[in-house]
């Protein structure tokens, strides 16, 4: 009762890393409450995905294995977890924000009459007194979020009902193992028991999953490029870059947008969130959906042309001129002081 | 019967290109300056409806929204693209929803258009960015949900099949009648606005809205009674006030911070040799890289 839920997705036979990542930070939350974590997995052939989950700190693991449940359908899972949360009462429930999170939860949340927040990008608990009845909550979910195109954050918070949930997007928390040797308590939900044919409404006719091809939040050194670049051509100068610094290839919307560079490697709100070294922007201009991605790299170097670009005020170091002047000079110089 | 597909579409500030004339003195958004548009996925929501009522005749497109007053712009918006009504939930109660007053509000007034085959509504809109509206509608409306919408492949009486674009992927999936689909951004976009349509639906108008322009209208409204927006308020939907606005809101917003332009000590380079040299040197030298 009253614990902290994580929703874990599978993705390929195996936990998504997003769920890790809220399992991580569900720990610890966990423990500034001093109460358990307890997390659902919801599939099928999920023998053995304990072993992957334990180790993150969980102490309650909820799993229903049944062939009608992967791959995802909204209403099946929907209603698995409304079950649970029914019984087991989270103070907490977080989801990926993830194309399954995001159908998911709000469903979910309708359901139950609670609140939810979306795409958030720090969770803390914290007090709160309403103004308007006098009355005092203590250790309130405070779920933080850009909202307004990323022009505002806003702290939102769910006083009275329950769970308090939220949504996270990859990449945005980070994953850690709490304790290797770690067992929790493994509980089978009997889904012949409740599941019925009304929950298939949606038969999945056809799927082409594509494999995760590139993940730049590895990466410790990424090189990303604008609108600025100017063309796809222009854009193998960075992977050039890229290539002798032993980096990744970013990007932003603009340039995702014009066909420069693929989905995947887009940087910012609607796209990864990164911390990497060292972040060089090429030909961006540092709108903040842009830099709410970025902006917590450890270094970050602008190369731009126009010298009030925003980008230049986010930037350790503003290099003022073209890109296509200047990256051939930084790799130059780089092999040949470097071995 | 006909085929009756009912499109949410939002009214939203144009978030996306905040310029510098929305810029404040202090580096952080005037929230007034932005241009209110029609939520972007929402006008690829209205294009799926206007594609289905091509492929079928007896389709008919109803399109809804909730918000204020000056809202009634996209209902036009949409009747010069082909929708073939709309209506205007507005009430002053609804201020402070935030997505489950919301849907509940949606969900009444689809309801009350009820029987209908489809709902279609954006994915998101870009004021919130929540995508959470949708899914909330079909599950107070007890229908199934498709999100992520990027075509129909195929449409019958009692069912319909939809390709949906997933982060990396592409799912074709098959539903029964009634349901709800949102819609993605990689759908079709938008038809433009028509001429005729255009010419028809100039003068389409709320009931406040004519009022204001204090015209004698009773004469225009029986000549063509298209040219009436209907508006629903709180009393028209049945709603139950608990359930409105502020105190029909599970989330309360404990704080607003403006992003402001935060000016870092930044080192200023020029594109010269010694610049780039120097710059790389240092970065060799901290074993940022290398
Ligand atoms: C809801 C929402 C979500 C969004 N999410 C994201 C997101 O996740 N990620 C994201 O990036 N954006 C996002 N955006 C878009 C964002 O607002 C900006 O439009 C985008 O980041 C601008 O990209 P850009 O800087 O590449 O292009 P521009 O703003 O066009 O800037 C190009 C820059 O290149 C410079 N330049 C031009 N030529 C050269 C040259 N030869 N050499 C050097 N410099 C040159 C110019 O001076 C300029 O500063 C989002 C917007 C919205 C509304
Ligand atoms: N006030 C509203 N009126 C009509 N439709 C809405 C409204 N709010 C949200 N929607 C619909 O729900 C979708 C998702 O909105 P949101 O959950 O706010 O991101 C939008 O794209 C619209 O189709």
């Amino acid at each position: 009762m009253h614990n902290i839920f994580v929703y874990c997705e599978i993705d390929e036979g195996q936990v998504a890393d997003v769920s890790l990542e809220l399992l991580t930070k569900g720990r610890k939350l966990a423990n500034e409450l001093g109460c358990k974590l307890e997390a659902a997995v919801i599939g099928h052939n999920l023998k053995g995905i304990e072993k992957e989950i334990y180790p993150y700190g969980v102490d309650v693991l909820h799993v229903a294995d049944d062939k009608r449940l992967a791959p995802y359908t909204t209403l099946a899972h929907a209603h698995l977890v409304v079950d649970l949360f029914k019984k087991i009462k989270p103070e907490v429930a977080l989801f990926g924000a993830t194309s399954v999170g995001r159908d998911l939860a709000p469903r979910v949340a309708s359901k139950m009459k609670c609140g939810l927040t979306a795409d958030c990008t720090s969770l803390v608990f914290g007090d709160h007194k309403d103004n308007k009845s006098g009355k005092e909550y203590k250790n309130l979910l405070y779920q933080i979020r850009p909202a307004f195109g990323g022009n505002i954050i806003a702290t939102i918070i769910n006083p009275d009902t329950r769970p308090q949930m939220a949504t996270v997007r990859e990449g945005v928390m980070k994953r850690e193992i709490s304790d290797k040797a770690h067992k929790g308590s493994l509980k089978t939900i009997k889904t012949d028991e409740v599941l019925t044919d009304e929950l298939f409404p949606v038969r999945i006719l056809e799927r082409h999953m594509e494999k995760k091809k590139i993940n730049i939040k590895a990466s410790p050194v990424i090189i990303s490029g604008g609108y600025g670049v100017g063309s796809k051509e222009n854009f193998e100068l960075l992977y050039e870059l890229a290539d002798v610094l032993g980096g990744e290839v970013g990007a932003s919307r603009a340039a995702v947008d014009a066909g420069f560079a693929d989905h995947e490697r887009q940087v910012g709100q609607t796209g990864v969130t990164v911390r990497p070294k060292l972040y060089i922007a090429c030909g961006i201009s540092g709108a903040v959906q842009h830099t709410a991605g970025m902006s917590e790299s450890a270094k970050i170097i602008a190369i731009n042309n126009d010298p009030k670009a925003p980008i230049n005020e986010l930037a350790d170091y503003s290099i003022i001129g073209n890109i296509e002047d200047i990256i051939p000079k930084m790799i130059k110089f780089y092999k040949q002081n470097t071995k | 019967m006909s085929f009756r597909i009912i499109v949410l579409a939002k009214q939203v500030p144009d978030t996306r290109n905040v310029g510098k004339d929305a810029m404040k003195a202090d580096g952080t958004v005037n929230r007034g300056a932005l241009e209110a548009i029609f939520n972007p996925e929402d006008l690829h929501a209205l294009e799926q409806a206007l594609l289905i009522k091509e492929e079928r005749k007896d389709a008919e497109v109803i399109i809804l929204t909730m918000g204020p007053p000056r809202a009634a712009n996209i209902i036009r918006e949409a009747l010069y693209r082909g929708a073939d009504k709309g209506y205007l939930i507005t009430d002053r109660k609804f201020a402070g929803s935030d997505t489950l007053a919301t849907s509940y509000v949606l969900s009444l007034a689809v309801k009350k258009l009820a029987p209908f085959h489809l709902v279609i509504a954006g994915r998101q809109a870009i004021d919130g960015d929540t995508a959470q509206v949708g899914p909330q509608v079909a599950e107070k409306l007890d229908l199934p949900q498709v999100t992520y919408t990027e075509k129909f492949t195929e449409i019958k009486n009692k069912e319909v099949s939809i390709q949906r674009r997933l982060e990396r992927g592409v799912e074709t999936v098959s539903t029964p009648l009634p349901a709800l689909v949102t819609v993605h951004s990689s759908a079709a976009n938008c038809r433009p606005r028509n001429a005729k349509l255009l010419m028809k639906y100039k003068h389409a108008r709320t009931i406040s809205e004519l009022q204001e322009e204090t015209k004698d209208y009773t004469e225009m409204l029986n000549n063509k009674p298209y040219l009436q927006i209907d508006e629903w308020g709180v009393a028209d939907i049945e709603a139950g006030e608990e359930q409105l606005g502020l105190s029909g809101s599970p989330t309360k917003v404990k704080k607003i911070e403006n992003v402001v332009f935060a000016a870092k000590e930044s080192i200023v380079l020029s594109s010269e040799d010694n610049d780039i040299d120097r710059l790389m040197k240092d970065l060799i030298d901290s074993h940022v890289v290398g």
